[in-house]
């Protein structure tokens, strides 16, 4: 497929890995904020590559991970209420709440759909005009923007039985959280795809005020390597900055369109990361012009408040504090069939990347 | 969640396009991205296409491997 074969020559892998040797011998760790990235990284077996000092470690970026079970609680639950029917990403179905999960729901006779894309949920919306029409928002600033457009289009044409369950959350806040709390890192590999919307101008506060390195990456073993290569440049020439290696799809400025229709639907509010705790300004809730299809304002949604398991380490994990096998509970009582805490929710979690592709490490 | 795949946009109907990812032809929604004509690539993210490919930038990249390789 086009730019990706290309990006795959593991020769070239190779000689970036032998660069990366000669420019320094210090411990190096470097955080990737992208569930994207953390699978990429171990399906391609990137660690068992690259020198000894340099460490990688899987940051906050698996969206479906860091929702939390209240969101999958408060889905379970419209999805038991009268002529609702549930749209959502097939990532979510299998995620367990705190006592089900909506593909059990759904084996129990409750309408969940899975959708390709937003538009898709807002057909079954047109089509099904005597139910309400609930979609599971969920993502950062790559999907965000495709929930907004559906917003929109619902607003505009007066579709009034369509609604939303918002999980949506940006990047730069957490990054600055864990940046604030002190999490030993030197560089971020900053998330693809995101930045393809913001631009890489949303990651300039992190050299200036931080002194971290920053490259904003693709999802190609080269595009990877590179970027490692990049961030330990820069690092030992003790010259903090953003760069792009991912430039045949990012600018600084981002896709602007993008942005405009995501602001104009989205205000941020403070939202709770699972694992890491309430972060100021990084959800998105719907504007008050939208607040007919909030689904929290409009539906009576009760969840009980519920516990993360004592044994669980994901928060410290998720800050580069410890690795998944550090965790007592890895591979024995927690698995992808059984998933006891957040790190192992999905394929894009630290946890069960770790799990599935740990034959390289 | 995360992943985006490049695909190319085969024909364009209003908002929507035709892309081919992969040899297979999804329906994308085309209301984040301009001047994107048929033929050009561009990023596929649930159901929308969120960014054009740069070509050019993407073979520029490869030339200065290879040319790192010589
Ligand atoms: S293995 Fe499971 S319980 Fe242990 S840290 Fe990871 S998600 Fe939490």
């Amino acid at each position: 497929m086009k730019f990706i074969d290309e990006y795959r020559n593991s020769e070239i892998v190779m000689d970036l890995v032998k660069k990366i040797k000669t420019i320094s011998q210090k411990e190096i760790s470097l955080m990737e904020v992208c569930g994207g990235h953390t699978m990429a990284i171990h399906r391609f077996g990137i660690p068992s590559l690259l020198p000894n000092n340099i460490k990688l470690i899987s940051g906050p970026g698996c969206p479906v991970c860091v929702s939390g079970i209240e969101f999958i609680d408060k889905a379970i639950a419209l999805s038991g209420k009268k002529n609702v029917i549930i749209t959502t990403y097939g990532d979510l179905i299998r995620v367990r709440g705190s006592k089900s999960s909506l593909e059990k729901e759904k084996s129990k006779d409750a309408d969940i759909r899975i959708v390709y894309s937003t538009l898709e949920a807002l057909e079954i919306a047109k089509h099904n005009q005597d139910k309400k029409v609930v979609f599971l928002g969920i993502g950062f600033e790559t999907t965000a923007p495709a929930t907004a457009v559906a917003i929109q289009k619902a607003y505009e044409d007066n579709i009034s039985n369509f609604y939303l369950l918002t999980a949506h959350k940006i990047m730069p806040p957490v990054m600055q959280a864990l940046l604030n709390e002190k999490v030993k890192i030197h560089g971020f590999i900053c998330p693809g795809h995101v930045s393809a919307i913001t631009g890489s101008k949303i990651y300039e506060f992190i050299p200036e005020k931080y002194k971290i390195a920053c490259v904003v990456t693709g999802f190609e073993p080269i595009d990877i390597m590179q970027s490692v290569y990049m961030l330990t440049k820069q690092i030992h020439d003790k010259d903090p900055k953003v760069e792009i290696q991912y430039s045949r799809a990012v600018t600084k400025d981002g896709n602007t369109k993008a942005q405009e229709i995501m602001n104009e639907v989205f205000e941020t509010r403070d939202d709770i990361w699972r694992g890491i705790g309430e972060i100021p300004n990084s959800g998105l809730k719907l504007r008050k012009k939208y607040k007919d299809l909030d689904a929290e304002l409009v539906f009576d949604i009760q969840i009980e408040q519920v516990k993360e398991h004592s044994a669980c380490i994901c928060g410290q994990i998720l800050r580069g504090q410890k690795s998944p096998k550090d965790c007592k509970l890895f591979g024995k009582v927690c698995s992808p069939d059984n998933p006891i805490g957040a790190c192992m929710v999905s394929s894009e979690g630290a946890c069960q990347a770790f799990y599935k592709y740990r034959k390289y490490e | 969640m995360c992943l985006s795949i490049p695909g190319k946009v085969i024909e364009i109907k209003g908002d929507t396009a035709d892309v081919s990812v992969g040899g297979t032809i999804v329906k994308v929604g085309m209301q984040m991205v301009d001047r994107v004509k048929e033929g050009d690539f561009v990023l596929v993210h649930a159901g929308f296409a969120l960014q054009k490919i740069n070509e050019k930038e993407a073979l520029e990249t490869l030339k200065l491997f290879r040319e790192m390789n010589e």
